[in-house]
């Protein structure tokens, strides 16, 4: 099994199936890779495709059924596939047939910051974007050296850039609702159209305002060379305010910091900038893609598309939320994931999956992420705007 | 459940060797037995025979490993393919060489890696013959050559993570992380540049870097020529009143000529297929992208193989020229001794 996911969180895997392992006899070999989706079609194209991949962008993924490579899930699977709504089975299709049962979701629309240090300073958690961009404000004035209200690092390996995609798709999903998201996928909406131009505007008084960025590392610019495990750090020690950032961000605060409503850091969730959009969740998630059909390998990829694993997944270590809908919600013991699961759930919610990872990979896994790097760099988001706009793929 | 694993990895890595094992000899004996029989040819046959022997496995492997991806190479170069495995892809002639020469980042790239090109040689040659002529003077310069030829044994990558701690940025009023930040607030620039998204100057920055791996290399190869000059040549340049440097440009250049190009054309080469420092450093942002770095993100991240195939193939056709050069230098400085 090949994926993206890196040791300590590959770790609660290997933990989460080793009851599976030990009842079965079978031994799932999982290698994390953090180049993972350019790995990917080098081991497949050179017949060296692993048995089964957890594809994090149904991009990729519609590339790799697209090869002729990826097998047919089982018939338990294919079953299982119930266990998720539409738009997460949508993400697992390719023309609409089913290939890959979602494994775990992130919820994108968070933002982390010291309850600690809030409450010390007397600042209540914004509800709304107008909120928290006067609390923002606040902030700046009150703090003092290299202290700023936000942080920020979009470094990511061969990756980096992503995170500022995440903060532009906020700014465009919380602005104009599911319908232009969509249509900016499909380049039915530009880059250089008013409206992500707006959303950009958005996004450059927030994440790219010199008053308020970046937190503990020094000036904007430093943005784009800090790595994004780095980025929220400084919250710890109270240099940086906040920081937008998944679910899976739990995972790289130091052992020992308390994650909790009045701890050491907590997160809440981002608020729409238009407070007529209903909820704006964006989220992420993985994706069990079967390279085998061996009896082994599809009994691994059903029991990853059951709940009895997710619950299992669950039990051993927090940080980590399924959308499987049959999981038994209570057993959520984290805040942070109790927030996500409760979102990610939410009927209201205007759920939409990260729009890098399913525009095409010329653009969501190049211009886009070079183009936010460039806009941390200096460059005008009318240029950047364009640039990626001429990327586009004609075929 | 922990020993367990950890003795199957054991066995794992034993049973790997062994089949390791097991192949060696299995290819010794057949090489054996080949060998044997070349042996034993004699006549009409021993010469053809011996020749296939000889030539045979190093053309397979050249065949294998080289010519048939070039070929590949070229063919995709000339397709609409976009990743690798894509059904149903059509032949578009030029249009990808087109893109390259046309698309302002593309071109951007490969003007950089010109530049690269130039600046990079040239600068290893100097310091490197700098330092072959002045430390033939020190006492004891040993240790000397040592330390500047060591870098030229650290990987790329290697090189790239120290490099990454001289440049890495802080805001002033932190205490420094980077080298190069305090030391020029100790020299009294008060507000350092982050470094390394600072254009131009950041791919200058990544160009130390290759010319502190190879000016090692430079400076041993071109000291060994220096020190191949006969002495009674520098002796009767002396007496004819050349001395310093009238000696080195009159004398010690033209005798070393050959070696200096031969040196240059080799670091150039190098040069051009720079990737792994780019890659490490900046990811080919920031304005620094060279041409192999943007040939592999076309080819294996952004699903554009046909565009990269087409920067390969650029790649290579600059590449070329170099190689016969180099080699006929070579090849003119033997038949010279």
């Amino acid at each position: 099994m090949f994926g993206s996911i890196l040791s300590p969180e590959s770790d609660s895997l290997a933990t989460s199936w080793a009851d599976f392992e030990k009842c079965t006899g079978i031994t799932i070999q999982y290698t994390g890779s953090n180049t993972f989706e350019s790995d990917l079609p080098v081991k497949v194209n050179g017949g060296n495709a692993p048995g089964l991949a957890i594809i994090p962008q149904p991009g990729l993924l519609a590339q790799m059924v697209a090869t002729g490579t990826v097998k047919d899930p089982p018939a338990q699977t294919v079953t299982n596939e119930g266990n998720w709504n539409d738009a997460w089975k949508s993400y697992g299709s390719v023309d609409g047939k089913f290939y890959a049962a979602p494994m775990s979701s992130n919820m994108k629309s968070l933002v982390w910051y010291s309850p600690k240090y809030f409450a010390a300073n007397g600042y209540t958690v914004p509800t709304t974007w107008a909120d928290m961009m006067t609390l923002s404000a606040k902030m700046a004035t009150n703090m003092t050296g290299v202290a700023k209200p936000w942080c920020g690092g979009i470094g990511s390996g061969t990756a980096t850039g992503w995170p500022a995609t995440d903060w532009l798709e906020e700014a465009v999903l919380g602005t104009y609702g599911g319908q232009v998201y969509d249509d900016w996928i499909s380049h039915k909406v530009t880059f250089s159209d008013p409206k992500i131009q707006a959303a950009m505007k958005t996004v450059a008084d927030w994440m790219l305002n010199p008053a308020w960025v970046n937190g503990g590392y020094g000036n904007v610019q430093t943005v784009a060379t800090t790595t994004f495990q780095d980025a929220g750090l400084p919250i710890l020690k109270n240099e940086c305010g906040m920081l937008q950032q998944a679910s899976f961000y739990e995972a790289q605060w130091p052992k020992g910091t308390d994650v909790s409503e009045n701890g050491d850091v907590f997160a809440f969730k981002l608020p729409a900038v238009d407070p007529s959009i209903s909820n704006p969740v964006e989220g992420g998630g993985e994706f069990v893609t079967a390279f085998a059909d061996d009896p082994a390998t599809q009994a691994v990829q059903n029991y990853l598309s059951s709940p009895e694993w997710a619950d299992s997944r669950i039990a051993v270590a927090p940080g980590w939320v399924s959308a499987n809908e049959k999981v038994d919600q209570t057993l959520y013991t984290d805040p942070i994931d109790k927030i996500s699961a409760k979102y990610l759930a939410d009927p209201t919610a205007t759920f939409r999956f990260d729009a890098s990872d399913a525009m095409p990979a010329a653009v969501g896994s190049g211009t886009f992420w070079k183009g936010m790097v460039d806009w941390f760099g200096g460059k005008s988001a009318a240029d950047v705007a364009k640039e990626i706009d001429a990327s586009w793929p004609t075929s | 459940m922990r020993p367990l694993m950890a003795s199957s990895v054991v066995g794992d890595a034993a049973s790997t060797l062994f089949g390791v094992i097991v192949a060696v000899a299995g290819f010794v004996a057949i090489l054996g037995v080949v060998f044997f029989i070349a042996g034993r040819v004699t006549g009409r046959f021993q010469r053809p025979v011996a020749i296939v022997i000889a030539l045979g496995p190093a053309l397979f492997l050249l065949l294998l490993g080289l010519i048939i991806p070039a070929l590949t190479t070229i063919n995709n170069s000339l397709k609409n393919q976009q990743f690798l495995g894509q059904p149903n892809t059509k032949y578009i002639g030029l249009e990808n060489y087109k893109y390259a020469l046309t698309d302002p980042y593309t071109l951007q790239t490969i003007l950089r890696s010109f530049v690269w090109l130039i600046v990079v040689p040239s600068i290893t040659v100097i310091i490197g013959l700098a330092a072959a002529l002045l430390l033939d003077r020190v006492k004891h310069n040993n240790l000397l050559k040592t330390l500047i030829f060591l870098p030229t044994a650290i990987s790329f990558v290697g090189a790239s993570v120290i490099w990454k701690y001289v440049y890495s940025y802080v805001a002033p009023s932190q205490t420094q992380t980077g080298l190069l930040s305090e030391v020029v607030m100790k020299l009294g620039w008060s507000n350092p540049p982050n470094w390394i998204t600072s254009v131009p100057v950041n791919t200058f920055l990544l160009m130390i870097i290759m010319i502190w791996i190879q000016v090692g290399f430079a400076m041993v190869v071109l000291g060994a020529a220096l020190q191949s000059i006969p002495d009674e040549i520098i002796e009767s340049a002396r007496l004819d009143g050349a001395n310093g440097f009238s000696l080195f440009r009159t004398v010690q250049i033209p005798m070393i000529r050959n070696t200096v190009i031969v040196v240059l054309t080799t670091v150039m080469i190098t040069t051009l297929k720079v990737f792994d420092i780019v890659f490490t450093m900046t990811n080919g942002n920031f304005n620094t992208d060279v041409l192999a770095r943007q040939m592999y993100a076309d080819m294996f991240v952004t699903s554009q193989v046909s565009r990269g195939s087409a920067l390969a193939v650029i790649l290579f056709i600059v590449v070329l020229p170099m190689m016969y050069f180099n080699i006929r230098q070579l090849r003119r400085e033997r038949t010279e001794r």
